[in-house]
């Protein structure tokens, strides 16, 4: 098991590299003077040169790209042009809003995915099934802002005044506020990776409450999650309940399953034990394929409820072309996509021997 | 009785070719024939777009209220007034043939970002796939990166570089759907090269591009017509999102995704106008989804059930 994590992480090096390749051309390959596309107005010939002396934009291509990867492994990702902050610092704040979007979008689309699939596939053709290979279908063609923005409707103007009302926006409700963890511990002086941290822990609304015990707080937090996930939880959903249906279906037909009946395992044990340790093979392949999607989806789905996450810093950073901020949030949206594609394959392992002996 | 067998396999394939076996699966297939109704109704609205509109999609309306609901005659709205059937937009346009007119953009969006991946990833994959060695690792290690990123976030950090408009965002939505067709490509011509009448053309004097282009492609075309079907609802996806997001079309254009990022700010007091653009483009995905998976079964019966249920 060891060395095969090992060597998945080999594998990875160029594929960092690469993303670290994109990532640094999407700057340089702005059309025109990256000073003038950078500063706009505010371009001088003095201030140009400033600004290409202070970039080491004057440096050859080669010598640019190997500082960029030293300060992107020291985790120095530059300066905001627009807020005048280390863009690690936005980061530590935004990225916490993602994360816990994309992770419940994932428990929920995995957990009521799984589920429908394994209904629709022990009783093919039934009702259930029928509705939920429907409910697939259309799922996988819904443009996931507008679910979001139908989900808001519902939820909070037809519910109104009922008690399924949950709130469409924002991450906490108007009275609900966060303690500053860093104040809190009189931490002032942190620098690298444990102000990031502590930053990071102070900007998860879940992380922070949890830590400082303050239930509600977290129950707020909770319910404000509740609509984004579901938005961008169900294309997912859609797929996984596709995948698990026609895989169990196949399963079932199986010789080992055939054999466990016959030697009078109940049915219940005969699907969770012998049909689903099998199923979960191509299950969890599609969840690490729609982790990419479940990104995406959190990032669109934010704008729709206003979230103080990733997707909305990157929206604004992009049309006031703050590149320094565009540029660390890809790099870093790209390594967690390929982190979790590697726990993927890591649980793939764990499930079938066969993949670890390879 | 080996040449019996060959015998009548000859005469059978002479009365049912396998592109007419495949017709008529297709035909025959409940969801294709839904997604091609779909898209059928959609291919009219497009091209008949100017007959079918009420008004022009552009054009303020005068005695209009801004984001009037829908007006329909038959459910009760006075005769007098004049029909919207979709209501009124944020600019007092009519939000119908707003629609209407989206259609056209939806479906070239689809068609031209397609297009474009298929052309420059087929010449990728068939070039990888067919010599091979270093050349073939290189390219594919290239593929690998852009597959590392999910797809829409590298299509906002292209448009990002090369500027919003709805031109760059279909360049950069099919940039990021050449990887997916370069590895279509490029396995199939790697399982094709090596057969029968591969090697017997090239026991003839035929040269390298002939092969390719004449032997190894058309014979390759098959997942990847089904893929371009599905990767034209994606296409369709992505280009309305970006525009959402204010990256892509701009306005007056009758994109649907940008009609719902203008409007998004008044889900609670005038829905329609968020429902309706967003209904459109979810039946136009349907519609390329269903026929899809229609073509994948009909096309490739080997390829059955492998997402589909």
């Amino acid at each position: 098991m060891l060395r095969f994590m090992a060597r998945r992480l080999v594998l990875l090096l160029p594929v960092a590299i690469g993303i670290l390749l994109v990532t640094f051309l999407i700057v340089r390959l702005i059309p025109g003077d990256p000073c003038v596309a950078m500063l706009g107005e505010r371009a001088t010939e003095a201030k140009c040169e400033e600004f290409k002396e202070r970039y080491g934009l004057n440096d050859n291509v080669f010598v640019q790209f190997v500082r960029y990867i030293g300060n992107m492994a020291q985790g120095d990702f530059g300066e905001s042009i627009r807020f005048s902050r280390p863009v690690s610092d936005i980061i530590a704040e935004r990225l916490p809003m993602t994360i816990e979007l994309t992770l419940f979008a994932m428990l929920f689309s995995t957990t009521v995915g799984i589920f429908l699939g394994i209904i629709s596939a022990l009783k093919p053709n039934s009702l259930t099934d029928t509705l939920t290979m429907i409910v697939a279908n259309v799922g996988v063609s819904m443009p996931v802002f507008w679910l979001g923005l139908m989900l808001a409707y519902f939820f909070a103007l037809v519910m109104k005044d009922t008690p399924f009302f949950i709130p469409p926006s924002g991450r906490l409700g108007a009275s609900v506020t966060l303690v500053n963890l860093a104040k809190e511990w009189g931490l002032t002086e942190l620098t690298g990776v444990s102000k990031f941290a502590v930053y990071f822990l102070s900007n998860s609304a879940i992380a922070n409450s949890i830590i400082t015990g303050n239930w509600a707080t977290l129950k707020d937090a909770l319910w404000h999650l509740i609509l984004p996930s579901v938005a961008v939880g169900t294309i997912p959903l859609a797929i996984i309940a596709r995948m698990t249906r026609s895989t169990l279906v196949e399963v079932m037909q199986q010789d080992y399953v055939r054999t466990a009946r016959a030697k009078g395992v109940n049915e219940r044990k005969v699907v969770s034990r012998h049909a689903m340790r099998n199923v979960m093979i191509p299950v969890i392949t599609i969840i690490g394929i729609e982790t990419g999607a479940l990104l995406s989806g959190a990032v669109l789905t934010e704008t729709v409820f206003a979230l103080p996450g990733v997707g909305t810093m990157l929206v604004q950073s992009i049309l006031s072309r703050d590149y320094p901020v565009v540029q660390g949030f890809t790099l870093i949206i790209a390594i967690i996509f390929v982190l979790i594609n590697l726990l993927v394959d890591v649980s793939y392992a764990y499930l079938d021997p066969r993949v670890r002996l390879e | 009785m080996t040449s019996n067998v060959a015998i009548l396999d000859v005469s059978n394939i002479k009365y049912t070719s396998p592109g007419r076996e495949a017709l008529r699966r297709l035909f025959h297939h409940r969801s294709a024939i839904l997604g091609m109704i779909i898209l059928g109704f959609l291919l009219i609205l497009a091209i008949f777009a100017k007959q079918i509109a009420p008004y022009d999609p552009i054009q303020l309306l005068r005695d209009v209220d801004r984001r009037e609901p829908p007006c329909i005659h038959l459910l009760g709205c006075a005769a007098d007034q004049p029909q919207h059937l979709f209501g009124i937009d944020g600019n007092s346009r009519d939000l119908l043939s707003r629609v209407i007119y989206g259609s056209r953009l939806s479906l070239q969006v689809g068609l031209s970002t397609v297009s474009f991946a298929i052309l420059i990833g087929g010449v990728i994959g068939a070039i990888a796939g067919f010599v091979g060695g270093w050349l073939d690792d290189v390219l594919m290690r290239i593929m690998d990166v852009l597959m590392a990123f999910p797809s829409l976030l590298l299509a906002i950090a292209i448009v990002s570089f090369l500027g919003t408009g709805l031109i760059n965002a279909l360049l950069a939505i099919g940039i990021v759907s050449i990887p997916r067709f370069a590895r279509l490509v490029r396995s199939t011509v790697i399982s094709v090269k090596e057969l029968e009448y591969v090697v017997a053309a090239r026991s003839i004097g035929a040269n390298q591009g002939r092969i390719l282009f004449g032997h190894i492609i058309p014979n390759s075309l098959t997942p990847l017509i089904v893929q371009a079907t599905l990767g034209i609802a994606t296409a369709i996806l992505d280009a309305a999102a970006l525009s959402f997001l204010g990256l892509g079309a701009e306005p007056p254009r009758p994109e649907w995704g940008l009609m719902l990022g203008e409007e998004r700010n008044s889900i609670f007091n005038a829905p329609h106008l968020v429902f309706f653009p967003g209904v459109a483009i979810m039946l136009t995905v349907l519609g390329f989804n269903l026929l899809g998976d229609g073509l994948r079964d009909a096309l490739d019966p080997r390829l059955r059930g492998t997402a589909a249920g």
